[in-house]
């Protein structure tokens, strides 16, 4: 990938991603909404309510608190840069453990009780996906031999192929990282009111702004991920990449609806089992076929 | 060869004069004297011979061949002693095997092998001479300052100061002769000196653990001598040869070649506290601070792990590299999950000492150069960041009286600068722009290539557990705790200055992280493997940029922005309970309650006896059979 | 309108009542009503909610409570009481132990009376609210400039 395409891209996920991700959040609220049998709020109704959060009183319970968000959000742009730049997969992994860990400081940082119960649980959520996650990069790396963005977006053959357990895998986590029922532990969504809002109980304001829109890069990067395993150099994949993003999407909020939360005890040992089953499975396939 | 006869010696000779001079302002300035020494000798050293390949020394002189054999029947003696008396009899067993068997060897077979060339010098070794001089050094000038303090706490006992000092620089000077003896017979004398040495350290205060845990210690360490012995015994018997350098041109073709090289590895891996010799690690953390730092996190376990990346070359792709590579791995694993479950700082730290020692281990037992190349940049941010991290706990300790991470809570008010260091240290051990983390990365790609399934397991699922356990003391760490009142002003100077310095060298070291890899490791790998330094690139300049360019934006985002809102600060949320200082709330019958706000353990999943349980079976297991396949020929 | 009208989140407490007006503020949430559709969001944190919504009346052992949440909530923010004993105390008026109505301790913004008080008042009760929102926010910033 030459430098100006690599720009190009760069400063597109600085502006489509959010863009993109808070119509995601709006479709995904509309849908939702549609399967209980209910109208749902408009489709913007995301971006008013972060554009809500920056007119609101500022108020803040300590004064690190804004920069560990702050922080968050950053480096939750950065990965999602060195991911559309064509950067290396792990340090892309690596970096967003870095923004997942300012965000769990953050909660820590108030010591009020509910942010710290959702601070310890957003962190048992990150032991629960990381090996996945990691598999997934590594099951890349042994498809197209490289760790590169884009020199596995110019792989001949399509890495889903190679890598249907891991694919599959990578969607069962896909829940946690998109905070969907049954493993929406660590923050509130929905009515779920048992820890207040989690590990973002203390947030308001421009810090809960800054949290949303987060998400939605972050969202648009884990879809990137989707999109990954489905490109082979030709538009026919990256057609079928779009249309597989879309529907991996439609699928989690399937699941949200269709289940209720689970004991968070699930959330470790099923995705564990999935990374052993799926993942190490596939990856150990891979290394005797290729 | 003078400059490394100096860095043997002048250790002694200090060790010897704090013998004699036990008033305690005396002996506060020959350590720090001594220790600045010691740090600029180490660098000297360093800069000398980093980039000049493999330099062998000739060393020829009966008297001091006399003296070692006279010493080593005197340890011998006094390891059998102590184990009469205290009534550890396999103990007395294990010298009564060890000592008499080197000694008949070294008179008879031994006798007549001619060594040329006794003391060597290469990359590695500057490497890990480096690590002792600055690392060890700074760790003893901070024990100026912490044994004042030790000695308060523990008043009305006999101040035997001076003997912890003495054991200290007898212990850097044992060190620097593993790290520069090609002779094996030399290597194995240090060797068990700074197992003496340690076990002395352990024992220091004298209560009944400590004496339990010091002889755990020396029983583990004496099978892991033991093995060592056999080792020299059957490469001596067998091919006439008593030197490194040697051992290792020999190939791994032969059983009688790659049975002594898995009893070295036997004794790396005891050394570097692998299941399932681990205990004496954890038990060793009785001991006072310092020691800690110096034996059990930053030197003395190096050694361990010193060995195996040495005998790497000769691991590559056979049955003792399998068994390295199985031992080191499933330590990782466990060790790491191990450590989820405990709440005494020092042991969550000793634990991860384990889990990454485990690491190093398993990058040796793969045995091709990208992994050795992770192996010895773990091995260097290590020691940097774990012995910050124990020097840390330890003022910590002595400042909030506990170690307990949950009496932690809101360090960050109580005592800002150490917390400041602790962060840095904890976030130096698994964070994305730290040394221990682009070395960890090096060392997964480097498992993937080679096709270790079990390899990758484990770093997948122990990098996971790592970055748990951690990032749940960071939380304790950073908590805003209101009531809390600054403690740190009592801090020794000398613990300030050590504490200081470290954390700054845990930054450096990551800023300057291209430059050890050029300038340090490749020289090492290009002597050591055939293939000569081609592994360096394979993170990639630019990945290379990104790192820094992180690192640079952690470090430099505090500075404007740390602390600094125009926000209205309010209290916490507490169902409307609150009673305004975030510490307490309304609760029944008017009552005010404080609250108390508690880790995960999940003792249940991660519990430490069950994590051992599966550790010593696994391990066990993979060692013995590693060995009869080998003896059997199989292999 | 400005975002703050577009999505009012609410945080709904329930001081001393029958639970009657709780399960139709619960209600309110349901296909049936489905205030999602101008933004409502039930979140059970004073520090990201606009609108209190309180029923039941107020007793020594909660008005400090009241207060306190009402003290956490950022402004611009609108207090509705629902139900006539929010309004007034209703039928436990004369209870030893309580002190009458919401605004006993809290301004109230918009009083919805009922026994219960059904959906649709309160949600008409909330729409009314957010024009009172809007008006705080409009004097607020009327006060931010005069400072400035």
């Amino acid at each position: 990938m030459n430098t100006i395409s690599m720009i190009i891209l760069v400063v597109g996920y600085l502006i489509l991603a959010p863009i993109l991700g808070c119509l995601l959040a709006g479709i995904d609220r509309k849908i939702s909404a549609r399967m209980q049998g209910r109208i749902g709020p408009p489709i913007l109704q995301p971006y008013y309510d972060v554009r809500k959060f920056i007119e609101k009183d500022q108020i803040t319970p300590n004064k690190v608190q804004d920069f560990y968000v702050m922080c968050f959000l950053l480096f939750v742009i950065i990965t999602g840069c060195i991911f559309f730049s064509g950067g290396d997969l792990l340090l892309v992994i690596f970096a967003l453990t870095l923004a997942n860990v300012f965000l769990v400081i953050a909660a820590f940082s108030s010591n009020s009780p509910y942010s710290q119960i959702g601070a310890e649980r957003e962190l048992y959520q990150m032991m629960a996906y990381e090996p996945m996650i990691l598999l997934t990069a590594i099951g890349f790396y042994l498809v197209s031999g490289s760790f590169q963005v884009d020199t596995i977006l110019t792989s001949s053959e399509m890495p889903f192929i190679y890598l249907i357990g891991i694919f599959i895998g990578f969607l069962f986590i896909l829940t946690i990282k998109f905070r969907k029922s049954p493993f929406d532990l660590s923050m509130s969504h929905h009515a779920h009111q048992d820890l207040v809002r989690g590990l973002t109980t203390e947030f308001s304001g421009r810090s809960l702004a800054a949290v949303e829109v987060s998400h939605w890069y972050e969202n648009i990067m884990l879809l990137g991920f989707v999109f990954l395993f489905f490109c082979n150099g030709t538009i026919a994949g990256y057609i079928a990449g779009i249309i597989v993003c879309i529907l991996a999407y439609f699928l989690e909020i399937v699941i949200d609806n269709c289940f209720a939360r689970m004991k968070w005890q699930v959330a470790l040992k099923s995705s564990w089992v999935v990374a052993v089953m799926l993942g190490v499975i596939n990856v150990g396939a891979l290394m005797i076929l290729l | 060869m003078y400059d490394i006869l100096f860095l043997l010696l002048f250790p002694l000779i200090v060790a010897a004069i704090l013998l004699v001079f036990r008033n305690e302002k005396i002996r506060s300035i020959i350590v720090k004297v001594s220790a600045a020494i010691i740090a600029i000798a180490s660098i000297y050293v360093a800069i000398e011979y980093i980039d000049g390949g493999t330099v062998l020394f000739d060393f020829e002189n009966v008297i001091v061949d006399y003296l070692m054999l006279i010493t080593e029947i005197g340890l011998g003696i006094v390891i059998f002693y102590l184990g009469i008396k205290y009534k550890k009899y396999l103990v007395s067993i294990l010298a009564l095997i060890q000592t008499p068997l080197m000694v008949w060897f070294e008179l008879t077979k031994g006798h007549d092998i001619s060594i040329s060339n006794y003391l060597y010098i290469d990359a590695l070794s500057c490497i890990m001479v480096l690590i002792i001089g600055v690392i060890g050094s700074l760790i003893t000038v901070y024990a100026v300052g912490y044994m004042k303090d030790f000695q308060k706490h523990h008043e009305g006992e006999p101040d035997r100061r001076y003997w912890f000092f003495f054991l200290m620089f007898v212990f850097l000077s044992a060190m620097f002769g593993i790290v520069t003896s090609n002779s094996l017979v030399w290597m194995f004398f240090f060797w068990e000196i700074t197992t003496l040495c340690s076990f002395f350290l352990i024992g220091y205060t004298r209560t009944d653990e400590a004496v339990r845990n010091s002889f755990l210690q020396l029983v583990l360490n004496l099978i892991g001598g033991l093995a060592f012995v056999f080792a020299i015994v059957i490469i001596g018997s067998e091919h006439n040869i008593l030197e490194f350098n040697k051992l290792l041109e020999l190939g791994t073709g032969s059983m009688t070649v790659l049975l002594p090289i898995a009893l070295l590895s036997l004794a790396g891996i005891v050394k570097a506290a692998q299941m399932p010799f681990h205990s004496w690690l954890l038990g060793a953390m009785v001991a006072p601070t310092p020691t800690s730092a110096l034996l059990h996190s930053s030197t003395m376990v190096k050694a361990g792990v010193f060995l195996i990346l040495k005998l790497s070359p000769s691991l590559h792709d056979n049955i003792a590299g399998e068994m390295v590579i199985i031992v080191g791995g499933v330590t990782f694993l466990l060790a790491s999950m191990a450590a989820i479950s405990q709440s005494n700082a020092k042991r969550v730290l000793a634990y991860s000492t384990i889990a990454n020692l485990g690491l190093i281990v398993a990058c040796g037992g793969v045995g091709v150069e990208a992994a050795v190349w992770a192996g010895i940049m773990l091995m260097i941010f290590h020691a940097i960041t774990k012995s910050l991290l124990f020097l840390c706990v330890g003022t910590a300790e002595h400042h909030i009286g506990s170690r307990n991470i949950e009496d932690m809570d809101g360090l960050f008010c109580e005592m800002p600068k150490l917390a400041m260091f602790m962060i840095i240290g904890i976030a130096g051990m698994f964070l994305a722009p730290f040394g221990m983390l682009v070395s960890k990365w090096q060392a997964l790609t480097a498992f993937v290539d080679s096709q270790s399934i079990i390899l990758i397991i484990c770093v997948c699922f122990g990098s996971a557990v790592t970055a748990f356990y951690w990032t749940k003391w960071l939380g304790k760490l950073v908590a805003i705790v209101a009531g809390k009142e600054n403690v740190e002003k009592t801090v020794h100077r000398e613990e300030w200055f050590v504490l200081g310095t470290l954390t700054a060298l845990v930054i450096v070291t990551c800023l300057t992280f291209p430059l050890i890899s050029e300038y340090m490791v490749a020289p090492y790998l290009g002597t050591a493997f055939a293939t000569g330094g081609s592994a360096i690139a394979a993170l990639g300049s630019g990945n290379m940029y990104i790192l820094l360019a992180m690192l640079a934006l952690i470090l430099l985002l505090p500075i404007p922005f740390l602390g600094k809102t125009k926000k209205k600060i309010v209290p916490n949320y507490m169902c409307g309970v609150n009673t305004g200082d975030n510490i307490s709330f309304t609760g029944a019958m008017n009552c005010e309650t404080q609250i108390s706000l508690r880790n995960w353990y999940m003792e249940n999943w991660f519990g430490e006896e069950k994590m051992n349980k599966f550790g010593l079976v696994i391990t066990i297991v993979t060692i013995l059979a590693a060995i009869i396949l080998i003896i059997g020929g199989v292999a | 309108m400005t975002y703050l009208s577009k999505s009012p989140w609410v945080i709904h407490y329930d001081g001393s009542s029958c639970n009657g007006c709780d399960i139709e503020v619960l209600a309110c949430l349901t296909p049936v009503y489905d205030v999602e559709r101008f933004g409502i969001i039930n979140t059970g944190d004073p520090k990201q909610a606009d609108v209190f919504l309180i029923t039941g009346s107020v007793n020594e052992q909660n008005k400090a409570v009241i207060k306190q949440i009402y003290e956490q909530m950022p402004d611009p923010k609108v207090v509705i009481a629902i139900g006539i004993c929010a309004n007034s105390g209703g039928i436990f008026r004369d209870c030893y132990n309580v002190m009458g109505g919401v605004d006993t301790v809290i301004p109230v913004d918009v009083y919805v009376p009922g026994c219960a008080a059904r959906p649709e008042a309160i949600i008409d009760g909330v729409v009314k609210g957010l024009s009172i929102l809007e008006e705080k926010r409009k004097a607020s910033e009327v006060a931010k400039e005069a400072s400035a």
